[in-house]
C-alpha cells in the first residue's frame, strides 16, 4: 500500500508523526517533491484564483501524487489545540482536492481537537483502519508516532529549521562546520509553509542567513511563552498559528539579542491580516525594525531581496547608533 | 454613554428598536456611502475584509456625531469576524477616536447568555424588559424581512419603474418608527399593503436567482452596488440565502423560533460537496445553491468580500454544484475597488443567458 503525503501545509508540523504511523503499520510513504515551479503551476491551474499561494501550492503536491499512491493522506485539520483552529481554508480543504479529476482517493479523516485532546486517537484510529483492522497494531503506532513528533518539536526549539531537524530524525546529517559568520539576529515570523518552503519564501531564511544573520522563528518558541505573551491580548486569539506567530513576535520584540522582525504572509491570508496587523502595531510601538514581506504567484525574486537587504543595513545601522532611526 | 453599532443592510432597524426600548441613547452612523469606505480602507489593515473596513468607517463617522460607545458582536473563529471588535478598538484608539466597545459574544449554549450581555447594556432594567427589548427587535427585524421579501416579488413585476423601490422606502420608515408591538404590527400590515398596492404586470416571464455568499455583502446593498434592485429591474426575482430574522434565530436565539429556514437544512444539504462548516456562511452558500436548484430556480450568485476565506472554500466546490444540477452560476466578489458598470455588464450577460435557457426573450432589456 502506497500512501502519499503532500509536502505543503503543516506537513511542516506533522509529516514525522505521519510517516511514522503509516511506516508502522506497514505503508509505504511517498513524499511529494520539493516545491517547483512545476508544481506551482499545476496549483495554478487547478485551484480557483482567490485562495492562497501556499494552498494553490498544495494542490500541486497532490495532484503529483494523484497517479503515483494509493490513497492521499489529507486529513481536514480542524482544530489540533482546544478551541483553536487552523484556517477555513483547512477545513474545506479535502472538499476542495476531492473534486479534482483523477484523484486518487483521500483519506480525509477529522482531526478536530477543539473539544478535548483526547479526539485525535479518533482520528488516528480512523485513519489506520484504512490499512488494518488490528486495533492493537493501530494503537502501537499512534504512540510511536507521538514520540517521533515529540523528538521532531524539540529539535525544532533548539532553532533547527524543519528541514534540517527531519535530516536529523532520518540521519541524514552531514556533518558541516557553521556555513555563515553570525553577526545579527533576525526573527522570521511566518505560517511554517511560507516561510520553510524554500520555494515560495524565495529562500528567504538560508538567504538571511548568508548575509550574516542567524534566524529565529516561532516555532523555536517554547508553548508556554508563546501562550504567556499572547495572553495579554484583550481577546484570546483562535487561530493556532496566529496565536504562535504573535507570541513569538511579542517574545522576540522584547529580547534585546533580537534585531528586527520579518514579517511574511501569503496575499490575501485573511488570519494575517489581524493577526500581522497585531505585530506591526507592536513593533511600530516599540520602534523595533519591522519588515513585511507579501508572497504570491507574483512575487520577483529580485525585489524580495533587494528588500531584505535593505532591511537587515538599516537594522546594522541602528545598531552602529547611527541617528534619525 | 451613546451607543453606536456598524451597519448591515437594515440591521439598524431592530438594533436601534431593541437598544432604545432599554432606554439607551443610541446614534445609528450616517448610511454606508464612499467616505465611510474611504475611511475604513484609510485606517483599515490592507488586507482585511471589505466588512471590517465599512465597520471602522461607521464607527469613525457616527463619533463625529456624538457615539462615544460600540457595540459588537462577537465570535469564535475560525473566521476573522471574530476578531473585529478588538482590532477595530485598537484602531480607532490609535487614530485618537477612542471609543468603548461592547462585545457581544454569541451565546454557545442557550439564549440565557445572550439575554445576560444585553442586560449588561441596560443597566438597571429589569429581566422581563431586556427579554421585551429583544423580543421588539425580533419582530422588527422579522418585519423589515417580510417587506423585503414582498420587493423582490414586485420588483420584477412593477409597471412603473422605481415604485417599488418608493413603496419598499415608505414601508421600512414605518417600521422603522414604531415603539411598540402594537404599532408595529399596524406598521407591519401597512408596509405590506403599501407594496402590494404596487401595479404589477403578474403574467409577465420572470426568471428567479437565488442569491448565496457572505453575510455582511448580501445584507448591505451598499457593498454589493445595490444587487437586488439591479436584478430586480433586469426582470429578476431573487431570493436571498440569509435574512436578518433567521440569522437571529439561528445565532443568537440558537434555534428558539421553529417555522423559520434553518442553517442546519442549508448546511445538511451542502454535505456531498462540503462535509464540514469552515466559518462564516460558507456551508450554507453550497448547500442554499443545492436547494435553490431543487426549488427550480434559473440560477444563483454567489458574491463575497474579497479574500474572504470560507467563501473562497465554497466557491473552490461550487462548480460540483453546477455541473450536478445543470444550474448556472456567477460569482461576484465585491472589493473597494470593483466598478458598477463592470458588475452591470456581467449581471446582464448572465440574465440573458438564463434568459435563453428558459426560453423567454424579452425579460432584459424591456
Ligand atoms: S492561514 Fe492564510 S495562508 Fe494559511 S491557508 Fe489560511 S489564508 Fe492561506
Ligand atoms: S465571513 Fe468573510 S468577510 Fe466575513 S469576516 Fe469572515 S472572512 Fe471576513
Amino acid at each position: 500500500m502506497r500512501i502519499g503525503i503532500p509536502r505543503a501545509l503543516l506537513y511542516y508540523y506533522y509529516y514525522p508523526m505521519w510517516k511514522v504511523f503509516f511506516e508502522e503499520l506497514g505503508a509505504e510513504v511517498v513524499l511529494s517533491s520539493q516545491s517547483t515551479k512545476g508544481i506551482l503551476a499545476q496549483g495554478l491551474k487547478y485551484a480557483v484564483d482567490e485562495v492562497c499561494l501556499p494552498v494553490k501550492l498544495s494542490y500541486g503536491h497532490v495532484l503529483e501524487l494523484a497517479e503515483q499512491v494509493d490513497f492521499i493522506f489529507l486529513p481536514r485539520l480542524v482544530s489540533v489545540e482546544h478551541r483553536k483552529y487552523i484556517c477555513p481554508k483547512f477545513l474545506g480543504l479535502p472538499d476542495m482536492i476531492r473534486r479534482l479529476d483523477k484523484m486518487a482517493p483521500l483519506i480525509d479523516v477529522n482531526v478536530n481537537l477543539y473539544r478535548k485532546n483526547v479526539d485525535l486517537y479518533k482520528a488516528v484510529k480512523k485513519a489506520g483502519s484504512c490499512l488494518t483492522g488490528n486495533k492493537l497494531k493501530i494503537w502501537k503506532a499512534y504512540h510511536r508516532s507521538i514520540v517521533a513528533l515529540q523528538k521532531y518539536f524539540r529539535l525544532l526549539q533548539l532553532g533547527l529549521i524543519p528541514e534540517e531537524a527531519l535530516a536529523v530524525l532520518e540521519n541524514r546529517v552531514k556533518n558541516e562546520p557553521l556555513p555563515y559568520p553570525v553577526e545579527l539576529n533576525i526573527a522570521v515570523i511566518g505560517h511554517p509553509y511560507n516561510i520553510y518552503d524554500s520555494y515560495i519564501s524565495m529562500n528567504l531564511i538560508k538567504r538571511l542567513r548568508s548575509m550574516g544573520a542567524a534566524v529565529y522563528t516561532a516555532e523555536q518558541v517554547p508553548e508556554k511563552i508563546i501562550k504567556r505573551y499572547a495572553a495579554r491580548l484583550p481577546k484570546k486569539l483562535f487561530w493556532t498559528l496566529g496565536q504562535r506567530m504573535l507570541g513569538a513576535a511579542s517574545h522576540y520584540l522584547d529580547r534585546p539579542d533580537i534585531s528586527g522582525i520579518v514579517h511574511v504572509a501569503a496575499f490575501g491570508c485573511g488570519p494575517d491580516s489581524m493577526t500581522g496587523d497585531l505585530i506591526e502595531r507592536q513593533a511600530r510601538a516599540m520602534n523595533a525594525p519591522f519588515l513585511n514581506l507579501t508572497l504570491d504567484e507574483h512575487t520577483g525574486e529580485a525585489g524580495v531581496l533587494t528588500r531584505i537587504e535593505a532591511f537587515l543595513d538599516m537594522v546594522r545601522w541602528k545598531q552602529a547608533g547611527v541617528v534619525g532611526l | 454613554m451613546r451607543l453606536t453599532f456598524p451597519h448591515m443592510g437594515n440591521l439598524h432597524i431592530p438594533l436601534k428598536a431593541m437598544l432604545q426600548y432599554l432606554g439607551a441613547d443610541v446614534v445609528v452612523p450616517p448610511p454606508s456611502s464612499k467616505k465611510t469606505l474611504t475611511l475604513g480602507v484609510k485606517y483599515a489593515p490592507e488586507f482585511a475584509c471589505m466588512p471590517f473596513k465599512l465597520n471602522l468607517g461607521n464607527f469613525i463617522e457616527a463619533r463625529e456625531l456624538g457615539a462615544d460607545t460600540v457595540v459588537m458582536a462577537g465570535g469564535c473563529g475560525p473566521c476573522r469576524f471574530g476578531y473585529y471588535a478588538q482590532i477595530e478598538h485598537a484602531i480607532l484608539k490609535d487614530i485618537g477616536c477612542d471609543m468603548q466597545l461592547i462585545v457581544l459574544e454569541p451565546p454557545e449554549k442557550h439564549i440565557s447568555e445572550f439575554i445576560l450581555k444585553v442586560r449588561q447594556i441596560a443597566g438597571t432594567r429589569s429581566w422581563w424588559q431586556v427579554i421585551q427589548a429583544i423580543r421588539f427587535g425580533y419582530q422588527k427585524a422579522r418585519a423589515v424581512d417580510l417587506l423585503e421579501i414582498a420587493s423582490f416579488k414586485a420588483r420584477p413585476r412593477e409597471l412603473v419603474p422605481g415604485a417599488t423601490e418608493l413603496a419598499y422606502r415608505q414601508g421600512l420608515a414605518l417600521i422603522d418608527g414604531a415603539t411598540s408591538s402594537v404599532e408595529l404590527k399596524e406598521a407591519n400590515k401597512k408596509a405590506l399593503r403599501i407594496i402590494s398596492g404596487v401595479t404589477q404586470d403578474h403574467s409577465r416571464p420572470v426568471l428567479k436567482i437565488g442569491l448565496i455568499g457572505e453575510i455582511y455583502t448580501l445584507l448591505e446593498p451598499f457593498s454589493n452596488h445595490n444587487l437586488e434592485r439591479r436584478l430586480g429591474s433586469l426582470g429578476v426575482e431573487v431570493d436571498r440565502s440569509i435574512y436578518l430574522s433567521e440569522w437571529v434565530n439561528d445565532h443568537l436565539f440558537l434555534g428558539l423560533i421553529k417555522g423559520l429556514r434553518s442553517k442546519n437544512e442549508a448546511c445538511a444539504a451542502a454535505a456531498p460537496y462540503l462535509r464540514h462548516f469552515v466559518g462564516g456562511h460558507g456551508q450554507e452558500t453550497i448547500g442554499s445553491a443545492v436547494n435553490y436548484a431543487r426549488a427550480g430556480y434559473d440560477g444563483v450568485i454567489q458574491v463575497f468580500p474579497f479574500t474572504c476565506m470560507p467563501e473562497i472554500v465554497a466557491k473552490s466546490v461550487l462548480p460540483g454544484v453546477g455541473g450536478d444540477f445543470g444550474i448556472p452560476f456567477l460569482t461576484l466578489i465585491m472589493d473597494e475597488q470593483s466598478g458598477e458598470a463592470g458588475l452591470l455588464t456581467r449581471l446582464e450577460a448572465f440574465v440573458d443567458l438564463l434568459a435563453r435557457r428558459k426560453g423567454i426573450e424579452e425579460v432584459v432589456n424591456r
